[in-house]
C-alpha cells in the first residue's frame, strides 16, 4: 500500500527527515512511536503532501505510484486521508458543509454523527471554539465520511478523556476494519493505517501490526508494535539509540 | 418639494461641493435621467431578459411571498403593488407627500441637503423614490421589495427613499439596484432617511448588481428611537465602477440596536468604498458593524465608526479582507470614539489572502483547489442572511464558484 525510501525532507530550511525507510502493507496498521520532536509529526504530513514540507530526497510510492510530487487533492482522491494534530481554524466553514461535500455515504455519516454526538457541531464553523475532544470526534467523522483506503492518524487519543478514548477507539476500529472479522480476509480487503501514538492507549482497540520507532528524524528500528510500547515504557528512547549506535 | 429659496441658494452651491471619500464624478457629464418612463403593471409581462434583471437583485417578479413590489426606472416609479394593505403602506415619496401631510417632517431632516453634490443634485432634482411604512403594532410575515433600475445610458438617476416604522411594528425591506440591459454606465445617487420608532424592528437588505461602467453615490441616515432594531444586509457582489457609501445609524432611543453586514467584492477596476457609522447617543445601546469583502483585482476600502456618548453603550467592530489574486488592494479603517467613561468598544480587523493550511485541510478531504477556495469563500461571505430567494441564491453561488477558479 505504502512504500517510503530513503525519504529525506526539511522545513524552514532544517532537516527534519533524514534517509527514513517504511513500509505499510495493504490491511496493516502501523504504529509510529518516537519522542516529541522525532519528526512523527512531519512524516504524515509531508505523506499527505502539505507544502512547507519540502522533500529532499527519497521517494513516496503509494498503491504502486510514485507520489512524492502530487498535490493533496490527488492523494486524497487516490484514497489518502488524515487527521492531523492541530488542524487549523476553519471560519465561516460550517462542518456540515464540509460533510455534504465529501460524504459517499450520507446516512452513514449522519448516523456517525450521532453516535460521536456531532450533530450539534453541524452549524458550527469547523475547529473554532471546539475543545481538544472534539476535534478529534470532528476529525474522525470527516475521516469516515470521506472513507479513505489509508488512513494517516497523529496522535489520535490525545486530549480526549478516558471514556471518550473508548468510543474514539471502537469508531477508528470500525473505519479501519469494517466488516472484515478473520485476519486473512483483511489483508486484502481492509484499511490500512500508519498511527502515531505516545501513550498506546488506541492499541488496546486497533489491532497493529507493526511499529516504527523514529528518533531525531530517522527510523531506529521496528517490529512488534507491542513489545515496542512495553520496552518503551520500561526505558524509554535511549535504549533505542543506543541499540542503533551499536549496530552502525 | 417646495423649498426656501435660502437653502435652495445653499444646495445649488453645493453642487460644487465634492465628497469627502471616493472618485469625483463630474455631474455635467450626465444627462438627467428620464421620468416619463414606461409603466409595467404586471410584471409577468416583463421580457424575460428583465425579470431575470430583477431576480439578479433579489426581486422576485411573480411577487410570491412578497408584501409589496415597487420598482423605479431612472426617475420614475414604473410598478406599485401591494398585497398586504393592512400591514404595510407602499407608494412612491411623492404620493405619499399628497396622502399624508406629516410626510414633510421626514424628508430631508436626516439628510442634509447640502452634505455634498450628489445630495445636492438629488435636492434640486426632487427627487421621487419609495415611501414605505409600517404602522403602530403592524408586523409584515412576508417583506417588502423594491428595485431602483438604471435604464437609460450616461445619466444621473435621483432617488429619495423614506421609511418609516412605527411604535412596535416590525418590517422587512428587500431593496435592488441594477441597470437595465446594456446600460454600461451611468450615475446613481440615492438618498434613504429611515426611521425606527420605539419597540420596532427594520430589517433593510440591498443588493447591487450594477454595470462595469457605474458609479453609485448613496447617502444613508437611520434614526433608531428606544429599544428599537436596525439591522442592514449591503451586498455587491458584480463589477462596479466605484461605490461610496457611509450609512449613519444614529442609536437615539436608551436600548437601541443595530447591526450592519457589509459584503462585497472588488473585481479589476472596481473600487468600494464601504463605510458604517453608528453614534450612540442613548443609554444601554448596542451595535455591531462586520464588513467582509474581497478583492479579485479591484480596490476596497471598508471603514467602520463608532462614536460612544452614551454610559453602557457597547460596541463591536470586525473588517475582514481577503485578497485573492495580485493588482488588487484592502484597506481597513476602523475608528472607535468614546466621549463618556462608561462605554465599551471593540474592533478586529484584518486583512490578507486565504490561509494555505485552510485550503490544503480540505483539499485533504478530497477537494479540489478551486472548490476548497469556492467553500472557503463562501463561508468568509455569509454573514447568515435571510429572506434571499433561491433565484439569487443560485447566482450568487455561480459568482462564489467563478471567484475560487479564478483565484487559483
Amino acid at each position: 500500500m505504502l512504500e517510503i525510501n530513503n525519504l529525506t525532507v526539511e522545513i524552514g530550511g532544517k532537516r527534519i527527515l533524514k534517509g527514513v525507510d517504511l513500509n505499510v502493507e495493504a490491511g496493516y496498521t502501523n504504529v509510529l512511536f518516537g519522542p516529541n520532536g522525532a519528526g512523527k509529526s512531519a512524516l504524515l504530513m509531508t505523506l499527505m503532501g502539505f507544502s512547507g514540507y519540502k522533500v529532499l530526497e527519497g521517494e513516496i510510492i503509494f498503491k504502486g505510484e510514485d507520489i512524492t510530487h502530487m498535490s493533496v487533492y490527488e492523494r486524497a482522491q487516490m484514497g489518502m486521508g488524515i487527521m492531523t494534530q492541530r488542524p487549523p481554524n476553519m471560519s465561516g466553514v460550517k462542518l456540515y458543509a464540509l460533510l455534504k461535500a465529501i460524504s459517499k455515504d450520507s446516512k452513514e455519516t449522519e448516523s456517525l454523527a450521532e453516535t460521536l454526538d456531532m450533530v450539534r457541531f453541524f452549524d458550527r464553523d469547523i475547529n473554532v471554539g471546539f475543545s481538544g475532544g472534539e476535534i478529534k470526534r470532528s476529525e474522525l467523522l470527516q475521516l469516515s465520511a470521506q472513507n479513505p483506503d489509508f488512513l494517516l492518524l497523529d496522535e489520535p487519543e490525545s486530549g480526549v478523556d478516558l471514556v471518550s478514548i473508548e468510543q474514539l477507539g471502537r469508531t477508528i476500529n470500525e473505519l479501519l476494519q469494517k466488516d472484515c472479522k478473520c485476519a486473512g480476509d483483511r489483508c486484502k480487503h481492509g484499511k490500512s493505517a500508519l498511527v502515531i501514538t505516545h501513550t498506546g492507549q488506541v492499541l488496546d482497540y486497533v489491532e497493529a501490526d507493526r511499529g516504527y520507532i523514529l528518533c531525531n528524524g530517522t527510523v531506529m528500528c521496528s517490529g512488534n508494535p507491542r513489545e515496542m510500547l512495553t520496552e518503551i515504557k520500561e526505558q524509554g528512547y535511549e535504549e533505542c539509540i543506543k541499540c542503533k549506535l551499536m549496530k552502525i | 418639494m417646495q423649498t426656501d429659496e435660502d437653502m435652495r441658494k445653499k444646495v445649488e452651491d453645493a453642487l460644487h461641493k465634492n465628497a469627502t471619500f471616493g472618485e469625483d464624478f463630474d455631474l455635467d457629464e450626465y444627462g438627467i435621467a428620464p421620468t416619463d418612463v414606461e409603466q409595467a403593471d404586471v410584471l409577468s409581462e416583463l421580457s424575460e431578459e428583465d425579470q431575470r434583471t430583477l431576480l439578479n437583485v433579489g426581486f422576485t417578479p411573480s411577487e410570491e411571498n412578497r408584501a409589496g413590489s415597487l420598482i423605479m426606472i431612472d426617475n420614475a416609479i414604473s410598478h406599485t403593488s401591494l398585497r398586504d394593505k393592512d400591514v404595510v403602506e407602499l407608494m412612491s415619496l411623492k404620493n405619499a407627500m399628497k396622502t399624508h401631510e406629516w410626510v414633510k417632517d421626514y424628508v430631508w431632516k436626516l439628510v442634509k441637503p447640502d452634505a455634498d453634490k450628489y445630495t445636492a443634485m438629488s435636492y434640486l432634482q426632487d427627487a421621487d423614490g419609495y415611501f414605505i411604512r409600517a404602522p403602530k403594532g403592524k408586523k409584515s410575515k412576508m417583506p417588502v421589495q423594491t428595485c431602483l433600475l438604471l435604464g437609460s445610458k450616461q445619466v444621473s438617476q435621483t432617488v429619495h427613499n423614506i421609511v418609516v416604522v412605527e411604535e412596535g411594528a416590525e418590517l422587512d425591506v428587500i431593496t435592488g439596484c441594477s441597470t437595465k440591459h446594456g446600460v454600461e454606465n451611468g450615475l446613481h445617487l440615492g438618498i434613504s432617511e429611515m426611521y425606527v420608532k420605539k419597540g420596532a424592528t427594520l430589517k433593510f437588505t440591498m443588493i447591487h448588481n450594477w454595470a462595469q461602467q457605474i458609479g453609485v453615490r448613496p447617502r444613508t441616515v437611520v434614526h433608531v428611537e428606544e429599544g428599537g432594531t436596525y439591522i442592514s444586509n449591503y451586498i455587491t457582489l458584480k463589477p462596479v465602477k466605484s461605490i461610496q457609501t457611509y450609512p449613519t445609524v444614529i442609536l437615539e432611543g436608551k436600548g437601541a440596536f443595530a447591526r450592519l453586514n457589509s459584503i462585497g467584492v472588488a473585481h479589476p477596476g472596481s473600487e468600494l468604498d464601504l463605510g458604517s457609522r453608528v453614534i450612540f447617543d442613548a443609554e444601554d445601546t448596542k451595535a455591531e458593524l462586520i464588513s467582509r469583502t474581497i478583492t479579485t483585482g479591484g480596490k476596497v476600502i471598508a471603514r467602520g465608526e463608532m462614536i460612544g456618548n452614551a454610559d453602557k453603550a457597547k460596541g463591536h467592530l470586525e473588517c475582514h479582507g481577503l485578497v485573492l489574486g495580485k493588482g488588487g488592494m484592502q484597506r481597513a479603517i476602523p475608528i472607535l470614539e468614546a466621549n463618556v467613561e462608561d462605554i465599551e468598544l471593540s474592533h478586529e480587523a484584518a486583512v490578507g489572502r486565504i490561509a494555505r493550511e485552510q485550503i490544503e485541510y480540505l483539499m485533504a478531504r478530497g477537494l479540489t483547489e478551486e472548490d476548497a477556495v469556492g467553500m472557503i469563500v463562501r463561508g468568509f461571505l455569509d454573514v447568515g442572511i435571510q429572506g434571499i430567494p433561491d433565484e439569487l441564491k443560485a447566482d450568487i453561488d455561480a459568482t462564489i464558484a467563478k471567484i475560487g477558479e479564478n483565484a487559483i
